[in-house]
This record gives structure tokens, C-alpha cells and sequence, in this order.
């Protein structure tokens, strides 16, 4: 485990190397991913100029939302989402020579396509989210405390499953780039606003990919919102879920992605 | 007028063989279509008004922008242009010995006449089914419709036009477009509807051509202009086609000196 | 002792969709490897050659573990590579003659630290490898260039140090000579033998560069159709399927075609004052043809031609395929 992650180190170090050759468009890159996502927070902002609450979240709790999930997918998107370039590469037939080497392609996959200018957007989320948990009025009880880490973890093992899983799709069809959008660029956007805004099959469906767990169902106990959990019918246990959901994604998705590489492996794609 | 009609047709053709990507493409539209009317909802169930639009105006709104979205092809990077400047393959295009701008633009209608078929219409229709959406409430306020769409695809060929040759004096300028990419789709209506910005950041917006990109023609669709405004609304439209198309030449004739001159 | 490459009845089959009519389609299978068995003992430098399409590479594929059989079993250096790709990517180098293995931008020498991370290479046989092959393919000079701006003889250099850099015991080359001048060629063929004879790797050569067979190999196996159709040492093969030799002369003026009243013997070609002759060597000798053809004219210059391993294998690939 610690093998694999010096592995990949070196090798996204690697990669990071050789974009900062084309260094203009490295900056430019990251300070326009930054943008990207500040504009996306803007909207919120932009949104609360003109309501005062949604469902009942203040602007603060949204935002405390906005950091939570955003933070957890940006985790996912610097360090795992680099695995959808594997149809580009099966494409091009550059995805072989990574069979050739003693190590998992999964694990090549995300080193050598790291993006730095991923971080920009995880910056961002972290920003918003520290001055959320500031700004939040809430009693922080060890719980509370705890549950914060905890949240961003498991978020990011639940948006790495999904990333995972979509791109593990590539091994059968062509062309599922934009599907997978939907649930990864698509989760990430359901989880920048309290879940209960939604239609009752949406939310189901946050619930069953584990969206619904990477920030919603933990800040319903770190805000204290009781009543919305019981409107909502989740039992008080839900609440911690979190860290198993993630687990349940990570182990899911390895299982996808191995069967996505046997079948590879047997039809040569 | 026959040869315009040919190319548009073969990239229409062309586009049209991406089934996976266009289906897949589809589904996500639609997906996001139901997130921001979800979101919209939760707004306006708080006022019954924000900027002039209300509850129906904001879904339509919503719906119609998700399928416009291809059509005016706002996540286009530099793109084709770019690349081939970079590349080289860019001479061969400059040798046709037709007018490489009206070429592109040929090309570029078909492909957006593609997408307006194939994915302008289905997420309407699809969030028509489920929400209670504004329709056009006329035949000429069709017309008027399909006008402003047309002319949004334009200026907005003609501003991917530009930043694509750039590339003919910055070398590496995915950065720059990137950068520029965020600002078509905050200014041009996409992130959220202009009228619901704050007042000033509402006034740089109604100034830059973005608008009359996606904005202006939702806002004819839902029928918010009429008689005198909607003639503006046109105009305006029709202003900043001129003003891009006209840079664009500028900035072609440019770029073809400066082939001639460095061999490339 | 059993064999360093080992294939039993190796088959492999793929399912290829054909449009019928407008929407429906039917499948079918294609066999891209119909029965294959070979036995490659350790230390051996064997050719691997056929036309296009004849399974070379879905061999090599399963070889390394990238693609898996239909049927039979394949062990390499006693490992299924099914099952145990990365136990066996540890003991195998790969070199794809027409793709890279390095990365792109960076200096060539970066790639090389990251292969000593990626295969665990002890430092100190990283170090000596490097320098021996250093030395060995003349490196030095572009060993701080990115990869994209070298050369492709210099790439191939790279690709062939890197391949070698954890000293595998099995080294597939796939084209390794394609599109270099003649004395990058050359300088590739000696090292490749260097390598073979001095650390005792074994070598599958994939190639359509016949001297490469010619100058490296001991042994050759011919794959056609999915099954292999010869396999034996070089020189064995060559004396099968060459069974006639060229004498080529010089006259002191044109003439028509030479009719030299022997068996066996045939005007290939006849240009101004040179005409080629080839006879069959089981009906007469280079000396009588030549005694045969100074008898009839006055020659300025004579040589004697033995068929190339080229002429074979064209012979081998055009021949009916046996039932």
C-alpha cells in the first residue's frame, strides 16, 4: 500500500513535470479551474441575493454544503478522476503498455494523467468550506468535530467509486465521456444544494450512489437539522453512515473496474 | 450558394454518425436540466419574481438553455482551429480557394443544425412532461425564435472564431481560452439567468456580446420582448454578429500575412 | 527442464459484428491464432515472422498477459501470464517498435529514474545497467533531451535501455528496426546480439526486416494464419526452401537470352550485356552453368548468387497452404 502510493507519487510528479513545460498554460490552467469553480459558488452567492433561505439552509449552511462536497470532489478529481482518459487511450492504443508493467493500470492510469490544475478547484472548495464552518452557527461537539474529516473521506471515496465505475464503462461502449458526466459532474452539482429541494426519485437516486452521503446526511448531524432527517424518514443511524458508504463505493468500484480489465484482457476491446 | 449548402450538409452528415456520444450527451442534458429546475424551484418558492421571470419563465428557462447548449457549443475549447494552427494543417485550409471564414461558418452551421435536432429539442420535451413550461405564443414568435437562434450560433461562431486564431500569436492558448471559456458561460446566461445577477454585475453583462449568445434568445422564446423591444432585441443580436464576423476578417487577413511572411 | 516460452494448443478467437442490411447485424468469429505450439528454450534469439495478419501480434499479446487464449496454455518462465501478469511483467521486457514506452516530455534519463521506481531496481544494478548500456548504445550525448525531440534511432535506443533497465529474463521485440537508417539498424542488431549472448536473454523477435532474421536469429518460426507453418533453425529452412542458386554475367555485348542446353537452368532476366540464370540445384552446378555459358560468349565479369532470406520467406508465404 505505502509502495503504491510512493509509485504514485513519483509518477504523478512525473507528469506534473512535464506540463509545467507549457508553463503559461499550466498557470492559466489552474488559476482558470479556480475560476470555474469560484463561478459556480458565485451562482449560490448570486441566488441568495435574491432568497433568504432554501428549504430552510442559510446561506452559510449552503455554503457549508457547497465546501463539504466540493472539497470531497475535488479530492476525487485530482487524484482519481484521471482514470476517464483510459477510452482515449484504448483509442490511441496506449492503454496496453500499461499491462506491460509490474503495477495496476487503475494506479497508472491516475498518476500519469494527473492535472494539477485540479487543485485549483479543490482550493477553492476548501476556502468556502473553511469560512462556511466558521461563519455555521453550530455547537461543535467532538461528534461534530470528527464527523468533518470523516465526511470529506468518505465523499472522496464515494465520488473516486464513481469516477471509477463510469470510466470503467469505457471498456464496453465507446463514447460514455458525456453519461458519465452526468453522475460525476452531475452528483457533484445535486450535492451543492440541501437534497430536499429535489424530486423524491432524485433524492432516491442521491441515495443509492452514495451521493446523498458525501455531505448531505452528514450535515444534517453536524447542523443539528433533526427534524429535516425525520421528515425525510432516515433513521438516527444513517447519520454515520458515511465512512461505510464510501467503503461500500471503494470496494464496488474495484470489482467493476477488474471485470472491466478481464473483459479486455478477453476481447482485446 | 449550392457549395455553402454542401458543406453544411457533409459536417450535419458528420455529426450525425456520433450516436453513442450524442445520446450519452442527452441523457446528461436532461439530468442537469432537472437539477437547476429542482434548484429553481426551491427559489421561487420563496417569490413569486426574480428579474422579471417567474416560476414557469425560470423552468422554461432551464430547459431551453440545456438543449441550446450544443447547439451554440459552449464548452468548445479553441478547438479545431486552434489545433490545426498549431499543427500546420492550417495551410492547406488557407490555400482553398475558398473564403476560410464563410468555409468555417458553413461547417459550423451544419454541425449545429445536427445538434439542435438531435439535442436542442428532446430535453424541452422532456422537461415539457414533467414541469409546466412557456411555450412560444405565436407562429411569428416562432419565427422570431428560430431567427435569434440562428443568430446566436453565429456570434457565437464568430467569437470561437477569434480565440481559435489566436493561436497564430500565442503559442500555447488553451490557458487564455480556458479563462475566457468561464467567462462566455457566466456572462452568456448559462451558470444562472443575467436579469437574476445583482444590478451591476447585471450592467457588464448586457454590455459584452455573450448575451445575445444564449440569454436574448431564451428571453424571445419566453416571449419578453414584443413589437419595438423585440425588433432590439434583434438588432442587437444582429450588432454583434456584425461587430464579430468583422473582427474575425480583420483578424484573419492578419493571420494570413503572418503566414506569408514566417512560412508558418 | 522445461521451456523458458511455452505454448500449447493456443488458440484465440474474436467476435466481430458485421453489418447486415440496415439495423441487424450478425456475429462471427475470426480466429486470429488457430492451434499454436511452440517451445523457446532459455537463451534462444528466435524470429517470429508472417504476413500481416498472420497472428504475430495477438501472440505476443497473450505472451505478455495483455490478451488472454480461448484455449490452451501458455507458460512463461513457468508463469501463466493470465493469472500472474504482474510477477511476470517483473521477469519480461517490451519493446514496440512503432510506440514508445518513455515519457514524452520529459528528459530521456527521467524516464529511466521512474522505470527504477516503477520495477524496484535495486540502486546499485540500476546504476551499473544504466552505465553498461550507456556506454553500449552511445546515450550519452541525449540523456538530458526530452523524448519527443529525439530522434527515432535515438528513441529506439532509449526504448531498447529501458526494456532492459530491470534485467528481464525474456525480451519481445516488436519491430524494432522499423523505420531506422541502415547503420542505426545495424548498431540495434549488435546490441541486441550483445545482449543475448552476454546476459542470456531470450529473445522473440517480431519482424518484417528479414536481415533482422538473418544477422540475429538461430531460429525462425513462420506463423500463417493463425498457425505456425515452420519452425527450425535458420540455415535448416533456408536450405529447404532454397533449393536453386543465380549466376549472373557480364557478356561483352547484348544478346538474347543464353540457351545453355542444360536441365534445370532458366533465363530470369536478361538487361543489355547482363543476364541472370538461375538453375535448379539439384540438376546441375554453378560451375557447369558457367562452363556452359563461356563456351557459347565471351564474358567481361561473372558472380554466382545464393537465394536471400528474402526469396525464402516470399516462398514460404506464396506456397498453397498444406491441408
Amino acid at each position: 500500500m505505502v509502495e503504491a502510493v510512493r509509485i504514485y507519487g513519483h509518477l504523478a510528479a512525473a507528469r506534473v513535470r512535464a506540463d509545467w513545460q507549457y508553463r503559461t498554460s499550466f498557470v492559466l490552467f489552474t488559476l482558470g479551474q479556480a475560476l470555474i469553480t469560484f463561478l459556480d459558488f458565485a451562482a449560490i452567492a448570486v441566488i441568495f441575493g435574491r432568497v433568504d433561505v432554501i428549504e430552510g439552509w442559510s446561506l452559510a449552511e449552503v455554503a457549508f454544503l457547497y465546501g463539504a462536497g466540493g472539497t470531497a470532489f475535488g479530492l476525487a478529481d485530482c487524484f482519481i478522476s484521471a482514470v476517464e482518459r483510459c477510452s482515449q487511450r484504448i483509442k490511441d492504443g496506449a492503454f496496453d503498455r500499461l499491462l506491460i508493467r509490474p503495477l495496476g493500470p487503475l494506479l497508472q492510469l491516475s498518476a500519469e494523467e494527473f492535472a494539477f490544475r485540479r487543485f485549483g478547484k479543490l482550493a477553492q472548495a476548501m476556502t468556502v468550506f473553511g469560512i462556511a464552518m466558521a461563519a455555521v452557527d453550530v455547537d461543535w461537539t467532538l461528534g461534530r468535530v470528527l464527523m468533518v474529516p470523516s465526511m470529506v473521506l468518505a465523499g472522496f471515496a464515494i465520488f473516486g467509486a464513481i469516477f471509477v465505475i463510469t470510466s470503467s464503462l469505457a471498456f464496453w461502449t465507446v463514447d460514455t465521456q458525456e453519461f458519465a458526466n452526468a453522475f460525476t459532474y452531475g452528483g457533484n452539482f445535486m450535492t451543492q444544494y440541501p437534497l430536499g429541494i429535489f424530486a423524491p426519485w432524485m433524492r432516491r437516486l442521491a441515495m443509492l450512489t452514495g451521493v446523498a452521503f458525501v455531505n448531505y446526511v452528514p450535515a444534517l448531524y453536524v447542523l443539528g437539522r433533526d427534524g429535516e432527517r425525520e421528515r425525510f424518514g432516515l433513521p438516527a443511524w444513517t447519520l454515520f453512515a458515511s465512512p461505510a458508504v464510501g467503503l461500500a463505493a471503494a470496494l464496488i468500484a474495484v470489482w467493476v473496474w477488474r471485470t472491466a480489465i478481464r473483459h479486455y484482457r478477453s476481447t482485446g476491446s | 450558394m449550392g457549395l455553402w449548402w454542401a458543406v453544411m450538409k457533409r459536417s450535419f452528415r458528420r455529426h450525425a454518425t456520433y450516436r453513442g456520444a450524442t445520446l450519452a450527451g442527452l441523457f446528461t442534458n436532461t439530468i442537469f436540466g432537472f437539477i437547476q429546475a429542482y434548484v429553481m424551484l426551491a427559489i421561487f418558492s420563496q417569490r413569486g419574481d426574480v428579474g422579471g421571470f417567474d416560476r414557469q419563465d425560470a423552468l422554461t428557462y432551464v430547459f431551453v438553455t440545456q438543449g441550446f447548449l450544443m447547439v451554440i457549443n459552449v464548452f468548445a475549447g479553441p478547438g479545431e482551429i486552434s489545433a490545426r494552427v498549431r499543427s500546420g494543417d492550417i495551410v492547406t485550409d488557407f490555400y482553398r480557394p475558398v473564403d476560410f471564414q464563410a468555409y468555417s461558418l458553413a461547417l459550423d452551421l451544419g454541425r449545429a443544425m445536427f445538434q439542435a435536432l438531435a439535442r436542442g429539442v428532446p430535453p424541452f420535451l422532456v422537461g415539457a412532461l414533467v414541469f409546466d413550461l412557456v411555450a412560444p405564443s405565436s407562429p411569428a414568435m416562432v419565427a422570431a425564435f428560430l431567427l435569434a437562434a440562428v443568430l446566436a450560433t453565429v456570434a457565437s461562431f464568430g467569437f470561437r472564431f477569434l480565440v481559435g486564431l489566436a493561436a497564430f500569436w500565442i503559442l500555447d492558448d488553451r490557458g487564455p481560452a480556458q479563462i475566457l471559456g468561464v467567462a462566455w458561460m457566466f456572462f452568456s446566461g448559462f451558470i444562472l439567468p443575467i436579469n437574476f445577477f445583482p444590478g451591476p454585475l447585471e450592467a457588464v453583462a448586457r454590455v459584452l456580446p455573450f448575451q445575445v449568445m444564449l440569454q436574448v434568445p431564451v428571453e424571445i422564446f419566453l416571449g419578453k420582448y414584443t413589437g419595438a423591444g423585440l425588433a432590439g432585441a434583434l438588432a442587437l443580436q444582429v450588432f454583434w454578429v456584425v461587430v464579430l464576423l468583422g473582427a474575425g476578417r480583420v483578424v484573419l487577413a492578419a493571420a494570413m500575412r503572418k503566414l506569408v511572411i514566417q512560412g508558418g | 527442464m522445461s521451456a523458458h516460452i511455452e505454448l500449447v494448443d493456443v488458440e484465440k478467437s474474436f467476435s466481430v459484428w458485421e453489418r447486415r442490411g440496415v439495423v441487424r447485424r450478425s456475429r462471427k468469429t475470426v480466429a486470429a491464432v488457430a492451434g499454436v505450439s511452440l517451445a523457446i528454450e532459455r537463451g534462444e534469439l528466435c524470429g517470429y515472422i508472417g504476413p500481416n495478419g498472420a497472428g504475430k501480434s495477438t501472440t505476443v499479446k497473450m505472451l505478455t498477459g495483455i490478451l488472454v487464449p480461448s484455449a490452451g496454455t501458455i507458460r512463461v518462465a513457468g508463469l501463466d501470464p493470465q493469472r500472474n501478469r504482474v510477477d511476470l511483467a517483473r521477469r519480461i521486457g517490451v519493446v514496440f517498435g512503432q510506440r514508445t514506452q518513455l515519457w514524452w516530455d520529459l528528459p530521456l534519463s527521467d524516464s529511466f529514474e521512474l522505470l527504477r521506481h516503477v520495477y524496484r531496481i535495486p540502486s546499485d544494478r540500476f546504476r551499473s545497467n544504466l552505465s553498461s548500456f550507456v556506454e553500449l548504445l552511445d546515450l550519452g550525448p541525449f540523456l538530458s533531451t526530452p523524448v519527443r525531440q529525439l530522434s527515432l534511432g535515438q528513441r529506439m535506443r532509449g526504448d531498447l535501455t529501458a526494456a532492459l533497465l530491470h534485467d528481464p529474463e525474456i525480451l519481445y521485440l516488436d519491430e524494432p528496426t522499423i523505420g531506422l537508417d541502415v547503420v542505426s539498424k545495424s548498431n540495434v542488431r549488435e546490441f541486441l546480439a550483445t545482449v543475448n549472448r552476454e546476459r542470456g536473454v531470450t529473445i522473440l523477435l517480431t519482424t518484417h526486416d528479414l536481415a533482422d532474421v538473418e544477422r540475429l536469429c538461430s531460429r525462425l518460426v513462420v506463423i500463417d494464419h493463425g498457425r505456425v507453418i515452420e519452425d527450425g533453425p535458420v540455415a535448416a529452412i533456408k536450405d529447404r526452401f532454397a533449393g536453386w542458386r543465380r549466376v549472373v554475367v557480364d557478356l561483352e555485348e547484348p544478346a538474347p537470352g543464353l540457351d545453355l542446353g542444360l536441365a534445370g537452368v532458366e533465363v530470369e532476366k536478361v538487361d543489355g550485356p547482363r543476364q541472370w540464370l538461375r538453375f535448379d540445384r539439384t540438376a546441375t552446378t554453378a560451375a557447369a552453368v558457367v562452363s556452359a555459358v563461356v563456351a557459347r560468349v565471351k564474358i567481361v565479369d561473372l558472380s554466382v548468387e545464393d537465394p536471400d532470406i528474402e526469396d525464402v520467406i516470399t516462398t514460404i508465404y506464396t506456397r498453397p497452404p498444406t491441408p
